[in-house]
């Protein structure tokens, strides 16, 4: 075992990576079930090291817009919270994606509405993927299943922030945030240097004004209409093409599956149990585990449709991702959705019970 | 090969440590591992309980409804635990303050007087190793070298110098389990 693999919680990896990946300010507010990321920025001291900032602010209103301000200078930015806090950034989202700032946001997320549980859930996926503040805009939205992607979606969140100029959620849970597994932390990359930062980031970001061009203006605000709907279309452009490029999404089971499970994240490992324990039983299961839930797999789930007799969508919340499914899917294929709610986690054979007493029960009598 | 393992008992006991202890053992046997604490407004005191997978392949949930070994250490997670044990599986349980000792008749149930142990020598602390000695001796899933290399993973450098006292707390366990 080399040095780089270490047992390690997804929260404590998420400050590793941060660390590793060049990061140059985490600003955060501590909140259950995440509070190890910014405990354990803290014990790294990157600062003394690699020169990353690591502040407590005040509050996640503070910390959303020290984001705005960091990502405004094309510096590698990131926060993160649970839930409630992640509500109340959602303001600073809005105008982040509105001013197109990349950064990195990780939502380790517990059960909702309200102050609702610590326990974990994946009932804010509303909130992640369809907006959660004002405006047409997405996040992209990457759901960790493992401690490794815990890791690598730090440094990848980062790409793609600056590839589209865009905000990048990890929208995890608390059971991804809070468990260990065997994880191979990325090979250190140094911090960008100003030159550096000017060279990918000078044309928009506010680096300092050479003589000779016009200053960069970071601003969300459009009044004239005109220039605002030309910029929103701008933005959709930019959407799109983030459809067509980003899908990223994990098979496994599918090539001769009759029924389907969809799930994400932590949810998606316990689906993974389930699909071993039906086709033990005769049944043919698949699991589709969509990686990037915007953008989302619509495309690669109706392709599907064909070999399948029915869809189960697995969530920790009452139904959200499953309307995206639905809209993938039409009327082609049943699609069920079947959750847990208030941070309870179900069991893989809960799961099979589930997709049993939806799809099964006529097969059985 | 694979072992799911339920440890649960009082917080303060080490029974998360022990657990990442396991898993780190694990790791240095080649395995892969997942380590699922319960987490909640917990305390000293308090009831802890966490799950630890070792397995020769990919492991899918680290969340499991029935284990193959329970380790427990108080009656509040005997209660919870104890029908969690696959048929054919080990229960280890630390009798001092249980109050209805395990029934089932289809587990192997066996008893650690690790309390009883670790003031013999003196040092509270060792308890978890002596309860990890009596697992091992019982299972034994991950070779002692492993588990030392594990402990050595798992405790912080500046209290090296407390492995042998350690290790000895597992020999203590695995000639005191009945």
């Amino acid at each position: 075992m080399d040095n780089n693999t270490i047992l390690c919680k997804g929260n404590d990896v998420i400050a590793l990576a941060a660390i590793r990946c060049g990061c140059d300010g985490y600003f955060g507010y501590p909140i259950t079930p995440q509070s190890e990321i910014m405990e354990k920025l803290m014990e790294e001291k990157p600062w003394e090291t690699t020169g990353m900032v690591v502040l407590q602010a005040e509050s996640e209103v503070a910390s959303i817009n020290m984001l705005y301000g960091g990502a405004a200078c094309g510096k590698k930015v990131m926060t993160s919270s649970s839930s409630p806090g992640v509500s109340l950034m959602c303001e600073g989202f809005s105008y982040l994606a509105g001013a197109e700032l990349p950064c990195l946001i990780v939502n380790v997320v517990r059960g909702g509405p309200g102050l609702g549980t610590i326990q974990p859930a994946q009932s804010d996926y509303f909130q992640a993927v369809k907006g959660g503040g004002h405006g047409d805009y997405h996040f992209i939205v990457l759901a960790p299943a493992s401690v490794q992607e815990m890791n690598d979606f730090v440094d990848m969140g980062f790409d793609l922030a600056f590839k589209y100029r865009n905000p990048v959620m990890i929208l995890a849970d608390g059971i991804v945030g809070q468990m260990m597994e065997k994880v191979t932390l990325s090979p250190p990359k140094p911090r960008w240097t100003d030159e550096e930062i000017i060279a990918l980031s000078g044309s928009w970001a506010t680096t300092g004004k050479p003589s000779g061009r016009r200053e960069n203006i970071i601003t969300s605000l459009a009044m004239d209409a005109a220039v605002a709907e030309k910029f929103n279309e701008k933005l959709q452009r930019k959407f799109n093409e983030i459809r067509r490029r980003e899908v990223r999404l994990e098979k496994i089971k599918c090539d001769d599956a009759e029924y389907l499970l969809i799930a994400y994240g932590a949810m998606s490992r316990i689906c993974e149990e389930t699909v071993d324990n039906a086709r033990a039983q005769g049944i043919r299961l698949g699991l589709l585990r969509p990686i990037t839930l915007f953008p989302f797999p619509s495309e690669q789930i109706a392709a599907m449709t064909p070999q399948l007799k029915g869809i189960l969508s697995v969530e920790l919340s009452a139904g959200q991702m499953v309307e995206d499914v639905r809209l993938a899917v039409g009327d082609k294929t049943p699609v069920t959705h079947f959750g847990r709610l208030g941070g309870i986690v179900p069991a893989p054979d809960e799961v099979l019970a589930a997709l049993k007493r939806t799809y099964l029960q006529n097969e059985n009598e | 090969m694979k072992e799911e393992i339920i440890i649960a008992g009082f917080g303060g006991q080490g029974v998360l440590s022990m657990g990442k202890i396991i898993a780190y053992s694990g790791i240095m046997q080649g395995m892969e591992v997942t380590w699922m604490p319960s987490y909640g407004p917990e305390m000293r005191g308090g009831t802890a309980n966490v799950t630890v997978v070792l397995s020769s392949r990919r492991i899918s949930s680290p969340i499991v409804s029935r284990c193959d070994t329970a380790i427990i250490l108080n009656q509040q997670s005997m209660d919870k635990f104890e029908s969690s044990v696959r048929s054919g599986g080990l229960l280890l349980y630390d009798p001092n303050g249980i109050t209805k000792p395990p029934a089932r008749k289809d587990i192997t149930i066996c008893k650690i007087e690790a309390a009883e142990e670790a003031a013999k020598t003196g040092n509270a602390k060792t308890y978890n190793m002596i309860v990890l000695g009596a697992y091992l001796k019982k299972r034994p899933v991950v070779q002692l070298e492993n588990v030392i290399k594990g402990l050595k993973k798992s405790i912080p450098e500046r209290h090296h110098k407390l492995i042998p006292a350690n290790e000895q707390a597992i020999h203590r366990g695995m000639e005191a389990v009945r």
